[in-house]
Order: structure tokens, then C-alpha cells, then sequence
């Protein structure tokens, strides 16, 4: 059945050190120019630019919120009108969730994911750019539209019937639906890479309790991806088939139903927030076991505790709703599941804890970052409990106390790790150490920032502060607290700032990083810093959760793979054993193309239903062109 | 660091069928991620059923037969479908060649009996929301049936020229794999569709 | 939260135990944390010289936090549900009231057994003390949310479909409420304010309420009736007792005794009516009413005419 190969390849068994080294760099590299640069299907060229343009779309989306805290610093001010605010704070939440917060932990899942489990490439490379290409094309079309007034301004997840034609008869609610579907492909094909290169691409003898967190973390993200977006997808679709040819998904006068939108929508929107925590508690897992030297205690139970989240967050998707009279006993069930969610969480804490009671702190800003992380998140996961509770969210539902709690999550919980690995992962991306002392300010800076800027909102919404206001009269008592959180605004905004300086310098400047400054576990830090185009010049063998302090003279690895062509080694799912050398795509342009062609049909269908038609041909070509056969060895055997 | 060569892969195969090989995940997953579309689609179906007092809203159910011919050939299609995975599993590229034939024209009967689908719906997407969500579910489906119709075609034409090569057939039992998606996704969308409106 | 009904009070009561259980968890976290960065356990062994039973301690430690914890949020699943229950406690003899939103103010219907006893008015809601009112909530365009922070939470009103709210004050005064869900342009001036008064002044008010518009007695507010009619108002604005009967604007019928205009957005008082009616655009840019174009001397007998329909 199997068919070995005749030719008598090189492989690297026979090759060794720089031989073998110069020879996978001719066959890994990508091209340079500008061709190179398109066609590149490298995930660490992709993941970095992936995580750059996370990272743009966070400052611009930071940017808005300032914008947003000048006009709300005082009663009545006139610095946005009401028109252009709403349109601010929508792009403001469609950004940091669809293009900022949800993005950038993919970006680092494709960095970081194939060299945590020892592979060369992630599993389908052309996907991955393909991805990519979506992910930009979906931003600069949101971006691009609101630069021409036709932002969407109906907030973040678009509630009908105000979405309708009838109540925003512009294109400004296309273009929010639109985008919708452009960041939704985007993740679901890293969602779907990485669970293949998970599944499929570990090292062997990585078995299932050797997987590092992070990865654990986003391989439940990726299910959890999986399963939430194509509820979006639809709500998406049926917005915009409501809006363009007239169907009547959401009109009550034709037996549509108004919240048939929002069960879709949070359907999908509970389960992204765990998309975007999810991930950062892995980082937080990696960061903590490094900086406490040790192992982080309860292995076991912080990766049942990230499955467990992933299950119990499919049914928690009500608690968004219990204003909108839903039966009680119904609605008092979503209470207890919403709350059962602490006992992960807690867990996750819990074990944290333990680890850091029994470690050996080394307080380096990444350390810092992920200590902020658990005294801030906490806050936020416990008003979080507070509003999971019927008769309290009927109070605070749509208020600032809401936005207090979800900043406290957000930013607590995935910015701070977030910062976090960036300080972390730097020198393994770019070579180089940021700076420590500038970390520092970095770090103190944004933790009192954040806590300055966003513990008042919980009393703005005690005190009756609706969100989405674009001012307030001067009567309610608002301004002092408003004024506070816009200073606390400001000055986080500047931890940013240091954040952007530190990198710029420190990516020319900084001390050089070598293979594993951190003295860290993992295989990520096992190759040179940056990591060669290949990754690894041979494959790890991995008899050990922690290969790189088991044994820190040697390290093992297997051979027999190919050095003349792009091969990958796939592993049994369970237990990590070898089984088949396959190949893996060269750099090719047909992902750019495909995305071009999707884009066009996108777009081009917000103006005319017949772009379905004429939009379709471009992307068949496309497609085939991407999967039709090169000829190069690597597809012929 | 120093290496420690521990173990040699160079024997192992450069491509594997089933869960041996990567794209037969990346199929697994795409249809996890479809099939919870198609999930979604069907509770969006089942939620507009419970809230409105008349179903189906101003029109008649389908008619039956269009919905009917097309589940019979569908079921009748996992017959060569799955003989094109054994022969794929083979190497045997003559009968593979014949298979993909014919499967690309059942699949072209199949999309031509969909226009027929629609046409019997009795109901259209402006009509009302029954209207609406029957047309989504149907094209939803409808999408699912051309893409791999597209797939199964150029497949054929890949094993008619000088690219047929060994690993291809993993690609073919791919296909078949997920033609069997695409005809197990068609059952419940059949009943839902064509006999629910008759409860 | 500032109480003054029953329900309201009972949240209160809630959110204080939710509270108290959340800062004390977040304490114990911190202390733990703090703690345990102090703690200096012995210096640089190998990160992997574990301790075989101190994991299975701390692992036993984690598993005992765990338990704990479900037990805690089952217990406060446990007072979230009492909570609930008496918030949301129904009572069949309530006074009932009918709340329709709008793009950007609110319609309030008395209702009553007999029609003639039912009558329409906007942005403002008397209410008796000590007695439950039940309200019926539905939305004439898109959603919004009906929220007296002092009486009880919120309610949404949602388009095709009715819900309900139940309220009992306990203290007389003036509450302002909001729409609480994003509504559009003007959500942010989609005020009003709930009159609670005790339950004998609540009749009369009721009773005179009840009552159309008189014909005017001076001539400028005869001018003012007029042209209220003749200048467009009235296909938008319901007077009762007069030609006037517009639905897609506030009931006009009793405007000089209201406290706000324009749904909470200014105080009503002669200059913000005449500002009102000057343009409309200018006060609360976007609403739905349009700049009239209305003479001086017509705006100031408009203007007169709407101050003495008290
Ligand atoms: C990273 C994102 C994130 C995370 C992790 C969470 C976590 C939680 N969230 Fe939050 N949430 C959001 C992001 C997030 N949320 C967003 C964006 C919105 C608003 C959307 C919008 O309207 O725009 C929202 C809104 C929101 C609502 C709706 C509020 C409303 O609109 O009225 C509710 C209601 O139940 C809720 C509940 C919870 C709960 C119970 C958790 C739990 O997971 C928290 C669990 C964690 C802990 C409890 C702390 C650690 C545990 C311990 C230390 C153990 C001990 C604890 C106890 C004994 C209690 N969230
Ligand atoms: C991960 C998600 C995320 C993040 C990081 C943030 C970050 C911030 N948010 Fe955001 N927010 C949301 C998600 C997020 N938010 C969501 C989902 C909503 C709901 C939207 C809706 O209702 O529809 C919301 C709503 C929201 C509101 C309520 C608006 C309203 O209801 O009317 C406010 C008000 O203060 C606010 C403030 C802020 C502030 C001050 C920050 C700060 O932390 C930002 C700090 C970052 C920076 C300041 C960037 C640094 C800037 C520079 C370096 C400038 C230079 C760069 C350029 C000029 C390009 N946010
Ligand atoms: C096209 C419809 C329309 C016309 C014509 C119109 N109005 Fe209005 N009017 C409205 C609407 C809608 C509001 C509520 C605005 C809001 O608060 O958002 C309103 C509000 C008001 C209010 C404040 C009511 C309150 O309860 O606060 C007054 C007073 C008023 N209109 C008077 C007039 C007069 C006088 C005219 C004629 C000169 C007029 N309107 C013409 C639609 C109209
Ligand atoms: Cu009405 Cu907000
Ligand atoms: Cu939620």
C-alpha cells in the first residue's frame, strides 16, 4: 500500500551542522523582494505580520477610545456629535474584538504554536496565508469605510432592528456585516490549521501530557472558534439578505423575530470572549512556569479546566439577554451556568497561586505583567459573577458597570498577558532583549492607568451612567468620575506609547537575545533566536513536558527527513508517534489572488446581489490555481 | 546544544489515507465547522417555527418530489462513492478515473434536480421569514453540493493527466469522504424541509 | 442605586451580598498572591527537584479551592434566584400602564375599563405610592429599554412583542429614567421621569388628566390653536378636545404642566419651549421633529398656546 521512494534522496541523517543547515535554508527561505513577500507561506513571516497588524488595529481602536473619553471627560461636551461618536464607539468594539483582541492570539498561535510542538511549517501554509490576506483585506474595508462616513454606527454586535434598512437605510451596517464575514474566514482557517498542526504535527513522543499550555489553550480556542463563528456567519448572512434582497429573518411584521438576532449573535459572542481569554491564560501558564522556575502545579488540571471553559461557555450565551423578558426560571439557569464558569477560572487562579507560593519569582516585566493579570482579572471575573446574576444585571445590564466589567477582562485578562508575552516572545521573534527598564514603567504605568481609567466606570453605573451616550446633562453627578477615567485613559495610553518604544529601539538596539534567555522549557526556545526558516534543523524527540530542563546538555532529535524538499513529519494524535514524512506547500501567490477575488465578491455584493454571480468564476479560478498540481517534486511523488 | 539522534524516520511513507494524513483532518475540521452551520441554520428554522402560530407562513409546504428524487440519489451515491474509495485505496487509476466520472455526474444531476428544488418550494425568500430561512438552508446546502462537485471534477481532470500521481489517491478518498458529508448533511435538511411543514 | 420601591431595595439588597462575597474573594486572592511572592522558599535548586508530596499537597489545596468555590456560587445562585423571585413577584390588582418607545421619547397610555377613562401622554409618569403598577412595554420602531434606576431595573421594549415590568414606590418625588439600550441617534436624549405622588393627589392629578383641552379664552392662544393646526404641528401632535390628533409625535394635551421636554433633555420652562420650537434640530440634533418654519409672531402665539395647556 505504501510506496517508498526510489530516488535516492539527501535527507538529513547524512547532512550535518552547517551543511545541513544552508541546505534546508535554500529549500525553507522565503524568496526575498517583494514577490517573496506575497507569496510567502512561512508561518513566522505570517505570524509576525499578523501580529503587527493586530497590534495597528489595537492603536487605532485605542485611538477611538481616547477620542471617546475627551467627549465624555465632561457634561456636555461638543468634541464628537452624536452621529460621529456612535459610528467611534462601534468601530471602537468591532475593532479591539474582530480585529484586534481575537486576531492577535491567533497570530501568536501561528508564531508560536509550530515551534512549541516542533514542527518546520504549520499544517496547510497556503490557508494561513490565504488568512492573512483575508484579515487585512476585512480591516482596511472597515477602516477605510468609516475615513468616508460610512462607519458602521450601530455598536458592536448590530442589534435589529435598528441594523434594518429601515432604521440605517446607509451601507454602514453592510459594511459592519461584511466585515464580520472577512475576520470570520480569517479565523476560521487558523482555527482549523491549528488544530491540524496540534493534532498532527507534534513532535514525536510529544503525547497528550506533554503538550505545553499554550498550545493546550489554543487548540480548545481553535473548537471554540470552530463552533461559535459559524453562528455569526449565518446572523451575518441573514442581516445582510435582509437589507440587500428583501428576506425577513428579523421583521416581526413577516414572522421574522428580532431576537432570533441576538440569540445568534451571543450564541457566538459568549464563547469569543473566551476565544480571546482562553489563549491569554496559556501565555500566562508559560510566563509564570518560566519566571517561577518550576513547572506550573496542576497540569491536568488547568488543561481540563480550558476544556471545561470551552464546554460550559456554549451555554452561558443568555446572560445577555435578561432584559429582554425570557422566562425566569430559564433565565435563572443561565445565572447558575454563567457562574459555574468561576470554577475553571478559579481553578486556573488557584493553581497559579500555588505555583507562584512554591517558585522562586525572578521579577522580569513579563512576571509583572501576568502578576497584574490575576489581581486585575479577578476583579473583572468576579463583577463578572456579580452581573451573571438576574436580578443585579436587570440594574447594571447596559450601563458603565458592564463596561467596567468587560475592560476588567479584556485588558485585565488578555491585554496584560497579552503585554505580557510580548516581552516574552520578543527576543525568540527578533533576536534582540526590550528593554527591562522601560518595561518597568511600562508596566506600572498601565496598571495604574487601567485601574484609574476603568474602577470608576462601576460606580458611573451604579450611579445610573448608561453606556453608549454620547454625552450626559450636567445635573447626574457624572463629570468628576468621567474626568478621573479619561486621566486614567490618558495615562494608560502612554504605557502604550512606551510599549511602541521600547520595541523600536530595542528591535535595533537591544541586547542580543541567544537561543534561550529566559532559561525556559520549551521546544520554541530550543532553535536560534530568530528561528531559522526551517525551524529546527532536526526534529525534536520529546520524552518530557519540560524537554529543555530535563535535560540541558542535549538535545534529542529524530532523522530521515528529506533535504531536498519541504517535508513535515505528521505524528499519531494520541501518543506522538511517527507516520508519515508529508510535504509541505512551497511559496505560491494563489492565496493573495483567492483573497483579491473574495474581497471583490465581498464587497462587491453589498452593492449588487449579482456580484454573487460574477464574483464566484474569479474565485473558482483562483482556487484551482492554488490547489492545481506545480510539477515540483514535493507534489509528484 | 548537542543532538541525539534517536530515531530514524526515513522509512516511513510520504503519504497516508484516512487519519494518517494531514488534509483528512483539515476535512474532518472543515466539516465540524460546516456541520455546526448547518446545525445553526437548522435551530434558526426550528426557533422562527416556534414562534410563529402558522407554519409554513402564507405558502404551501414544498412539493415532495424534488426533495424526495434527490435524497434517493443521494442515498444511492454513497454506493460508488464509497467503491471509488476502495479502488483509490488500491492505486487502481482505470477504475478511478471511471468512478470520478461518474460521480461528477451524479453530481451534475443532483444540482440540476436542486433548481427543480427551488422552483418547488412554493414559498420565496421575500415572501415571509419561512420564505427566507427555507432559501438559506437550501443554498447553504446547495453551496456544499457545487463546491464538491467543483472538487470531484477537477480531480478528474487531475487523474486524466501526467498529475496522477500516488499521492493523489489520498486526495480522491478525501473527496469521498467529504461527498459523504455533504449527503449526510442532506437528511435532516430533507425532513426538515419537506416534512416538518406537514406536521 | 438610590431605593425607593420595594423592588429596587430588594437588588440592592442582592448586589450588597454579591459584594461582600466578591471582595472578600478578591482579598483572599490578593493576600494569597502576596504571600506567596514573600515567601522565600530555599534558593536556586533545579527547576524540576520537585517535591513529590508538597505537589500533591498544593494539589489537594487547588482541588479544596475548587470545591469551595462551586459551593459558593451555588449558594449565590441560590440568593440571585430569591433575589429574582421577589423582583419580579406579580401582583394582579396593579394600576396598569402602557409604554410604547419611539425614536427618541416615550408614549404612555393610562389605560381603564371604561375608554373614556384611558388617555395618552408622553416623557412623564405619575404614579400612586404604596401601590403596584404594572407596566406593558412594546416599541413602535426599534428597541429600547425602559429603566427608573431608583424603582427597579430595566425592561426592554421589544419590536413585535409585549413585556412587562412591576413596580411599587414607597416614597413620593421625582425619579429620572432612561432608555437604557441603544437605540440610535439620539439615544443619549431618550429620557423621562417618573412622578410618584401619594395616592389621593395621584387621582385628582389623574382625573384632570383625563380631561381634553379646554378652548382657549385669550386670543393669542386662539391664534396659537390655530395655527397650530394650519402651520403642520397637528399632523404629528395629538391635542384631545381639538382637531389636533397626530400620532407620530408626543400628546401635546397637557405640555405646560410637564416638568421636561424632549424626553428629559431640558427642563420646560417658557425659554427652553420657545428654543424647542425655534429649532427643534438645534436642542437634540437628529430627533424626528423638523424645524418648522414659523414666523416670529406665529412662533409666540404657538409658544403661548402650548404654556397654558396645563
Ligand atoms: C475576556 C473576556 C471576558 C471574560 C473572561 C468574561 C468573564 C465572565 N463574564 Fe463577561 N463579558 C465580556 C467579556 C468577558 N467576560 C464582554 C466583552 C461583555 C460585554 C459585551 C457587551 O455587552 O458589549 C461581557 C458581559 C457579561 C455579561 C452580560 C452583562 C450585561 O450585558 O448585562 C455577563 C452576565 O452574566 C458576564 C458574565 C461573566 C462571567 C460570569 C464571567 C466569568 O468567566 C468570570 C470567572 C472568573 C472569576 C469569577 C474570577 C476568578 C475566580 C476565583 C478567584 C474563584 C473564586 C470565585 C468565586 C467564589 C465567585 N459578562
Ligand atoms: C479588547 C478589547 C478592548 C480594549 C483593549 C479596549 C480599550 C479601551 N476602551 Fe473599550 N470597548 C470594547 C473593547 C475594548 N476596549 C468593547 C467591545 C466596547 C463596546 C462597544 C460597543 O458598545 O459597541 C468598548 C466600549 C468602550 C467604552 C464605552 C463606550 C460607550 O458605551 O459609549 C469606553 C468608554 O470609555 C471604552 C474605553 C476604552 C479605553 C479608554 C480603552 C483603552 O484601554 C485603550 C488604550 C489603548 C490605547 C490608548 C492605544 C494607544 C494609542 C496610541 C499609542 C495612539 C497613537 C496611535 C495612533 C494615532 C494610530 N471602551
Ligand atoms: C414630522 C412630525 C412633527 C411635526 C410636524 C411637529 N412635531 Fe413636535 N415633535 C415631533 C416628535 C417626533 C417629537 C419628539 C422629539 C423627541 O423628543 O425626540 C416632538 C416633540 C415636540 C414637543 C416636546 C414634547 C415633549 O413631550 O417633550 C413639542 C412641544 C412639540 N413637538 C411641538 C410641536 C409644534 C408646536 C409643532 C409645529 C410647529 C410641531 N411640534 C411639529 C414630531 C413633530
Ligand atoms: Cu431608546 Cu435608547
Ligand atoms: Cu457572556
Amino acid at each position: 500500500m505504501t510506496l517508498v521512494t526510489q530516488h535516492k534522496e539527501l535527507r538529513d541523517d547524512v547532512l550535518d551542522g552547517l551543511q545541513l543547515s544552508t541546505r534546508l535554508d535554500r529549500i525553507w527561505r522565503t524568496p526575498s523582494g517583494l514577490i517573496g513577500a506575497l507569496t510567502s507561506v512561512d508561518h513566522k513571516v505570517i505570524g509576525r505580520r499578523y501580529i503587527l497588524t493586530a497590534f495597528v488595529f489595537l492603536f487605532l481602536g485605542g485611538a477611538l477610545a481616547l477620542l471617546m473619553r475627551v467627549q465624555l471627560a465632561g457634561a456636555e461636551k461638543h468634541v464628537l456629535s452624536a452621529d460621529l461618536y456612535n459610528q467611534v464607539f462601534t468601530m471602537h468594539g468591532s475593532t479591539m474584538m474582530f480585529l484586534f483582541a481575537v486576531p492577535v492570539m491567533e497570530a501568536f498561535a501561528v508564531y508560536l504554536v509550530p515551534l512549541m510542538v516542533g514542527t518546520r511549517n504549520i499544517a496547510f501554509p497556503r490557508l494561513n496565508a490565504f488568512s492573512y490576506w483575508m484579515f487585512l483585506f476585512g480591516g482596511c474595508f472597515l477602516w477605510i469605510s468609516f475615513i468616508f462616513n460610512v462607519g458602521p454606527d450601530v455598536g458592536w454586535f448590530a442589534y435589529v432592528p435598528l441594523s434594518n434598512l429601515q432604521f440605517t437605510p446607509s451601507k454602514r451596517a453592510d459594511v459592519w456585516a461584511q466585515m464580520i464575514t472577512f475576520t470570520e474566514v480569517a479565523a476560521l482557517a487558523v482555527a482549523v490549521e491549528i488544530v491540524v498542526t496540534v493534532f498532527k504535527l507534534r513532535a514525536p513522543g510529544m503525547t497528550l501530557d506533554r503538550i505545553p499550555i499554550f498550545v493546550w489553550s489554543m487548540l480548545v480556542t481553535s473548537f471554540l472558534v470552530m463552533f461559535a463563528m459559524p453562528s455569526i456567519m449565518i446572523a451575518s448572512t441573514s442581516l445582510i439578505l435582509d437589507r440587500l434582497v428583501n428576506t425577513h429573518f428579523f421583521d416581526p411584521a413577516a414572522g421574522g423575530h428580532v431576537l432570533l438576532w441576538q440569540h445568534l449573535f451571543w450564541f457566538f459572542g459568549h464563547p469569543e470572549v473566551y476565544i480571546i481569554f482562553l489563549p491569554a491564560t496559556g501565555m500566562a501558564s508559560m510566563i509564570l512556569a518560566t519566571f517561577a522556575r518550576r513547572p506550573v502545579i496542576g497540569y491536568p488540571v488547568i488543561v481540563l479546566s480550558l476544556i471545561a471553559t470551552g464546554f460550559l461557555s456554549f451555554g452561558l450565551w443568555v446572560h445577555h439577554m435578561f432584559v429582554t423578558g425570557l422566562p425566569q426560571l430559564g433565565a435563572a439557569l443561565f445565572t447558575a451556568n454563567s457562574m459555574l464558569i468561576a470554577v475553571p477560572s478559579g481553578l486556573q487562579i488557584f493553581c497559579w497561586l500555588a505555583t507562584l507560593w512554591d517558585g522562586r519569582p525572578v521579577y522580569r516585566t513579563p512576571l509583572l505583567f501576568v502578576l497584574g493579570f490575576i489581581v486585575v482579572f479577578v476583579i473583572g471575573g468576579l463583577s463578572g459573577v456579580m452581573v451573571a446574576s438576574v436580578p443585579i444585571d436587570t440594574q447594571v445590564h447596559d450601563t458603565y458597570f458592564v463596561v467596567a466589567h468587560f475592560h476588567y477582562v479584556l485588558i485585565g485578562g488578555a491585554v496584560f498577558p497579552l503585554i505580557g508575552a510580548v516581552y516574552y516572545w520578543f527576543p525568540k521573534i527578533s533576536g534582540r532583549m526590550l528593554s527591562e527598564r522601560l518595561g518597568r514603567w511600562n508596566f506600572w504605568l498601565a496598571f495604574v492607568g487601567f485601574n484609574v481609567a476603568f474602577f470608576p466606570m462601576h460606580f458611573l453605573g451604579l450611579m445610573g451612567m448608561p453606556r453608549r451616550v454620547y454625552t450626559y446633562i450636567p445635573d447626574m453627578g457624572w463629570d468628576r468620575l468621567n474626568l478621573l477615567s479619561s486621566c486614567g485613559a490618558a495615562l494608560f495610553a502612554v504605557s502604550f506609547i512606551l510599549l511602541i518604544a521600547n520595541v523600536v529601539v530595542s528591535a535595533r538596539r537591544g541586547a542580543l537575545a541567544g537561543d534561550n534567555p529566559w532559561d525556559a522549557s520549551t521546544l520554541e526556545w530550543a532553535t536560534t533566536s530568530p528561528p531559522p526558516s526551517y525551524n529546527f534543523d532536526r526534529i525534536p524527540a520529546v520524552d518530557h513536558r519540560d524537554p529543555l530542563w530535563s535535560d540541558t546538555e542535549s538535545i534529542r532529535v529524530v532523522a530521515g527527513l528529506s533535504a531536498e524538499r519541504r517535508e513535515v513529519l505528521l505524528t499519531s494524535l494520541a501518543e506522538a508517534d511517527p507516520q508519515v514524512r508529508e510535504a509541505s506547500p512551497e511559496p505560491s501567490i494563489w492565496p493573495l489572488l483567492t483573497a483579491l477575488a473574495t474581497t471583490v465578491f465581498f464587497i462587491g455584493s453589498i452593492f449588487t446581489p449579482w456580484a454573487v454571480l460574477w464574483g464566484t468564476p474569479p474565485m473558482a479560478v483562483a482556487l484551482i490555481g492554488w490547489f492545481w498540481p506545480t510539477g515540483s517534486r514535493e507534489d509528484e511523488e | 546544544m548537542k543532538q541525539q539522534i534517536v530515531q530514524n524516520v526515513g522509512e516511513l511513507p510520504t503519504y497516508g489515507f484516512g487519519p494518517r494524513s494531514g488534509p483528512w483532518w483539515g476535512a474532518m475540521s472543515f466539516m465540524a465547522l460546516e456541520g455546526m452551520g448547518f446545525a445553526i441554520a437548522v435551530g434558526a428554522y426550528l426557533y422562527l417555527y416556534a414562534v410563529n402560530p402558522t407554519w409554513p407562513i402564507g405558502a404551501s409546504p414544498p412539493d415532495l418530489w424534488p426533495g424526495s428524487v434527490e435524497t434517493t440519489l443521494y442515498l444511492l451515491s454513497i454506493i460508488p462513492n464509497q467503491y471509488t474509495n476502495r479502488v483509490a485505496r488500491r492505486h487502481n487509476l482505470r477504475k478511478v478515473r471511471v468512478c470520478l466520472i461518474i460521480m461528477s455526474l451524479i453530481g451534475i444531476v443532483l444540482l440540476v434536480l436542486r433548481g427543480f428544488e427551488f422552483a418547488h418550494l412554493n414559498t420565496r425568500w421575500d415572501n415571509s421569514a419561512y420564505g427566507s430561512v427555507v432559501w438559506l438552508i437550501l443554498s447553504l446546502h446547495t453551496t456544499h453540493l457545487a463546491t464538491d462537485l467543483g472538487d470531484t471534477i477537477v480531480l478528474t481532470v487531475l487523474m486524466f493527466t501526467s498529475h496522477a500521481k500516488p499521492r493523489r489517491f489520498s486526495d480522491v478518498t478525501d473527496n469521498v469522504f467529504y461527498w459523504n458529508f455533504v449527503v449526510l448533511a442532506w437528511l435532516p435538511l430533507y425532513i426538515l424541509l419537506d416534512w416538518v411543514p406537514r406536521l | 442605586m438610590d431605593p425607593h420601591a420595594l423592588q429596587s431595595a430588594d437588588i440592592l439588597r442582592t448586589f450588597v451580598v454579591f459584594l461582600v462575597v466578591a471582595a472578600i474573594v478578591w482579598i483572599a486572592v490578593v493576600v494569597v498572591l502576596a504571600a506567596g511572592l514573600l515567601r522565600r522558599p530555599s534558593p536556586s535548586q533545579h527547576a524540576l527537584a520537585l517535591d513529590p508530596p508538597f505537589e500533591n499537597r498544593a494539589g489537594q489545596v487547588v482541588l479544596g479551592l475548587g470545591i469551595a468555590t462551586i459551593i459558593i456560587v451555588l449558594a449565590l445562585s441560590v440568593v440571585s434566584y430569591a433575589g429574582q423571585r421577589s423582583v419580579f413577584a406579580k401582583d394582579p390588582n396593579a394600576l396598569t400602564l402602557k409604554i410604547t418607545g419611539h425614536q427618541w421619547w416615550w408614549e404612555v397610555l393610562y389605560e381603564a375599563d371604561s375608554p373614556h377613562l384611558s388617555f395618552v401622554t408622553a416623557n412623564e409618569i405619575r404614579i400612586p405610592i404604596e401601590q403596584p403598577v404594572r407596566v406593558q412595554l412594546e416599541s413602535a420602531d426599534v428597541i429600547h429599554s425602559f429603566w427608573v434606576p431608583s424603582l427597579t431595573g430595566k425592561m426592554d421594549l421589544i419590536t413585535g412583542q409585549q413585556n412587562e415590568i412591576q413596580f411599587t414606590a414607597k416614597t413620593a418625588g421625582i425619579y429620572r429614567g432612561q432608555c437604557a439600550e441603544f437605540c440610535g441617534l439620539q439615544h443619549a436624549h431618550m429620557a423621562f421621569s417618573v412622578i410618584a405622588l401619594p395616592q389621593d393627589e395621584f387621582r385628582r392629578w389623574r382625573e384632570h388628566e383625563n380631561q381634553s383641552a379646554g378652548s382657549p379664552v385669550d386670543p393669542l392662544a386662539k391664534q396659537g390653536e390655530d395655527l397650530f393646526r394650519a402651520r403642520g404641528c397637528a399632523l404629528c401632535h395629538t391635542v384631545r378636545g381639538t382637531l389636533a390628533g397626530g400620532q407620530l409625535g408626543p400628546d401635546l394635551t397637557h405640555i405646560g404642566s410637564r416638568t421636561t421636554i424632549a424626553a428629559g433633555t431640558l427642563p420646560l420652562n417658557s425659554a427652553t419651549l420657545g428654543a424647542w420650537l425655534a429649532d427643534p434640530q438645534h436642542i437634540k440634533p437628529g430627533n424626528l421633529m423638523p424645524q418648522m418654519p414659523l414666523q416670529s409672531d406665529e412662533l409666540i402665539a404657538i409658544h403661548h398656546y402650548l404654556e397654558q395647556l396645563k
